[in-house]
């Protein structure tokens, strides 16, 4: 299988459903003539003309609206966020009108939109470039999250949000668009809603999803040579929906569970699932639910402290032998 | 205080020229005299729909706010009376009137109103959150200025998908003053999108007037967007039609986006929550049903035109007390939804569980 990167692989993705699918257009700040203010759409507009792949001015709340209300039509727009920082501006039209409108019509609306864009910190950007809204947005019934770690998941994972009738939000990662990985050439689509587990391991279950499933790797790694600890890592891949029953098997079989997210804790992702294990599985936990996450604050500058505010392998490797202990 | 302090007559391009009067102007010339007894009897069924609704909240019968048209139908009425086959419209949350406008049955309006299951939206809207796609009609919104950029998105649509038609983005006078609204206007002049923005100017923003929210004229905003606008007397359906179809036709035929000021008035409070003695006189209400009630000018209108005579207009008054009578009792003898149908029309794929692609639990406890 041919190596490629997770930029190439959401770009391969998007290729190939605008080349399926003539409703699809693309459109967000600088996804056109500038190939993206991440190269993740370098090329489009070559191949596919202005029409299809869209320069938006600086206006989220706009442009965003726009597609929601042409996705009611049936364009299927994929809109690029070029922070999913920037959704603050865009709030009212993410979670107000692609959330809600199909639900105050009785059913009668469905928003086939995608929203995608980095979402992570660790770029030394500061607070306002280092959100992770994957929490906020789920909390909200009527759209879907999905958050990518791997190349071989980004394009899968993207193909199938677009050809989804839902809106489906798609959060990507700045650190991991270098990251290579083995992608199939021929077509291949990942159903939202369902996690992988990425090693496996009988001591310890991390659940985890984004960039802390490569970290989690990492330490799962170091823990089996240095400490003789066997982890087995769940990503979850899609928010929402959430694929439980994977999660629980994972538990039921180690009965130790550490989470470890890229969230700031208070009502985070890992809350939620913390919440879903001791109701659903607590009969098979051997000790507390575990959780490591961003350290409590606004994003930090300074760059060997971020790196110490978000989790890594180092804390990871903290976290587990406490949750194993 | 009293309304429209600010509009300012020379700006205005349209004004400057004689204008012919509206009943000859060539899309009402055209009209047949059932077409005409049409729009007559559309506004008619629009207030007595709402007076209607009124008493039926008032007996405690609805819940939430109830936002009246009455004063204001003759905007609705004209807008949507110039609808073809790929001509849109999205509004605010006071939608009842561009409702009955697009041709929605009064009973799943009522239905709606009561909560019912029967309801347009099934119950899940309420009053602000009327939809019909299948006549073109995209709600009922209830964030002031959020569904305009919405408004833009169908224009897009309308636009990419090859069709010739426009959307009407309606929003009312306080809603100019959103961000949202200017993104929507700019996005529109840029990329020449077929939609014509339409500023129900009632005066009043809840209680605030326009000559204290608003600097300078609305619709001349527009011109800072590189568009044309107009500015239309809103209780005149003949004039209401005659300046939108300009527009509209802009719209249509060149993608060219427009803003179009009309001038409007509501009789009754902000949402019937509104006791209505705070920020305007008695005096000025009475005023506007007296001299400019939309439906009494164009009864008149029509009165002299020989197309409506005392008996029809009895008859029609007559027939639209009964439909918002049978809308009533058709909204009372319905069932309420039940807690089975919280989480139905959340999302299309748990409502399509045959062509669901996706796995894992949609929905949490
Ligand atoms: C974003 C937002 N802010 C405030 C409100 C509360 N609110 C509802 S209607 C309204 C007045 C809007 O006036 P206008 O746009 O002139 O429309 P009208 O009610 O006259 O039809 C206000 C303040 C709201 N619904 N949404
Ligand atoms: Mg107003």
């Amino acid at each position: 299988m041919p190596l490629i990167t997770y930029r190439e692989a959401v770009r391969h993705a998007l290729a190939e459903e605008l080349e399926r699918d003539p409703q699809v257009v693309v459109m967000g700040e600088e996804v056109a003539q500038f190939n993206g203010a991440y190269k993740v759409t370098e090329g489009l507009l070559a191949k596919f003309g202005p029409n299809r792949i869209v320069d938006t001015p600086i206006s989220e709340a706009g442009f965003i609206g726009m597609g929601i209300g042409a996705s009611m039509l049936g364009v299927r727009p994929v809109m690029e966020l070029m922070f999913w920082s920037f959704y603050s501006v865009a709030f009212d039209q993410i979670l107000n009108n692609a959330a809600n409108v199909r639900y105050m019509s009785g059913g009668q609306i469905n928003c086939p939109i995608v929203i995608r864009g980095p979402a992570n910190g660790g770029t030394n950007v500061g607070a306002t470039h280092s959100h992770t809204p994957e929490n906020v947005l789920a909390n909200h019934p009527g759209i879907k999250v999905v958050v990518p770690a791997t190349a071989y998941d980004a394009k899968g994972l993207l193909k199938s949000a677009i050809r989804d009738n839902d809106p489906v939000f798609f959060l990507e990662n700045t650190i991991l668009y270098g990251d290579k990985g083995e992608v199939p050439t021929e077509e291949y689509l990942i159903p939202l809603g369902l996690a992988d587990v990425k090693r496996t391991g009988t001591d310890l279950t991390i659940v985890t999803y984004g960039r802390c499933v490569i970290h989690s790797l990492a330490a799962a790694a170091i823990l089996e040579q240095a400490h003789a600890v066997s982890v087995e890592v769940v990503d979850l891949r899609t928010i929402r929906p959430l694929d439980i029953n994977t999660v629980l098997k994972s538990v039921a079989k180690n009965h130790r569970v550490l989470i470890v997210e890229e969230q700031k804790p208070f009502a985070s992702v890992g809350s939620q699932l913390a919440y879903m294990i001791q109701r659903e599985a607590f009969d098979e936990l051997d000790g507390p639910i575990h959780r490591l996450a961003t350290i409590d604050a606004p994003a930090m500058y300074s760059p060997p402290v971020e790196t110490e505010q978000l989790p890594n392998p180092h804390r990871i490797i903290k976290a587990a032998l406490a949750a194993v202990a | 205080m009293s309304k429209k302090l600010t509009a300012i007559a020379e700006n205005q391009p349209a004004a400057t020229a004689p204008r012919p009067p509206h009943a000859q102007a060539p899309i009402n010339a055209r009209l047949s005299q059932e077409e005409k007894i049409e729009l007559h009897r559309k506004m008619v069924r629009i207030r007595r729909f709402e007076e209607r609704s009124l008493r039926a909240y008032q007996g405690k019968k609805i819940g939430g706010f109830l936002h009246l048209y009455i004063g204001q139908e003759a905007v609705a009425v004209g807008c949507c009376s110039l609808m073809g086959k790929h001509d849109h419209v999205i509004t605010a949350y006071r939608d009842h009137g561009h409702a009955i406008a697009v041709g929605m049955d009064p009973k799943p309006l009522m239905a709606e109103l009561y909560g019912k299951i029967t309801g347009c939206s099934k119950g899940k809207g309420g009053s602000m959150h009327y939809f019909d796609p299948s006549r073109n009609f995209w709600g009922g919104h209830g964030i002031v200025g959020g569904q305009i950029p919405l408004g833009v998105g169908l224009a897009y649509g309308v636009k990419y998908q090859g069709h010739k038609g426009a959307a009407m983005a309606f929003m009312g006078d306080g809603a100019v003053n959103q961000g949202a609204v200017h993104e929507a206007y700019n996005l529109a002049s840029l990329w020449k999108l077929p939609v014509v923005f339409v500023i129900e100017n009632n005066g009043y923003s809840m209680g605030t007037s326009q000559a204290r929210s608003s600097a300078g004229q609305l619709a001349k905003r527009a011109e800072g967007y590189d568009m044309p606008w107009g500015q239309c007397n809103g209780h005149d359906v003949y004039e209401v039609r005659a300046c939108m179809d300009k527009f509209l036709t802009l719209a249509r035929e060149t993608n060219q986006p427009s803003t179009v000021e009309i001038d409007t008035y509501r009789y009754r409070g902000h949402s019937v929550a509104d006791p209505d003695n705070t920020y305007r006189s008695k005096q000025e209400v009475e005023e506007y049903r007296k001299t400019k009630d939309p439906i009494q000018v164009f009864q008149e209108q029509l009165i002299k035109e020989g197309v409506l005579d005392e008996a029809t207009i009895e008859k029609i008054d007559l027939e639209a007390r009964a439909e918002a009578d049978h809308a009533a009792d058709f909204a009372e003898a319905s069932p309420y939804p039940t807690p089975d149908d919280i989480q139905k029309d959340v999302y299309w794929e748990a409502d399509h569980p045959a062509q669901r692609k996706s796995q894992g639990r949609l929905f949490f406890d």
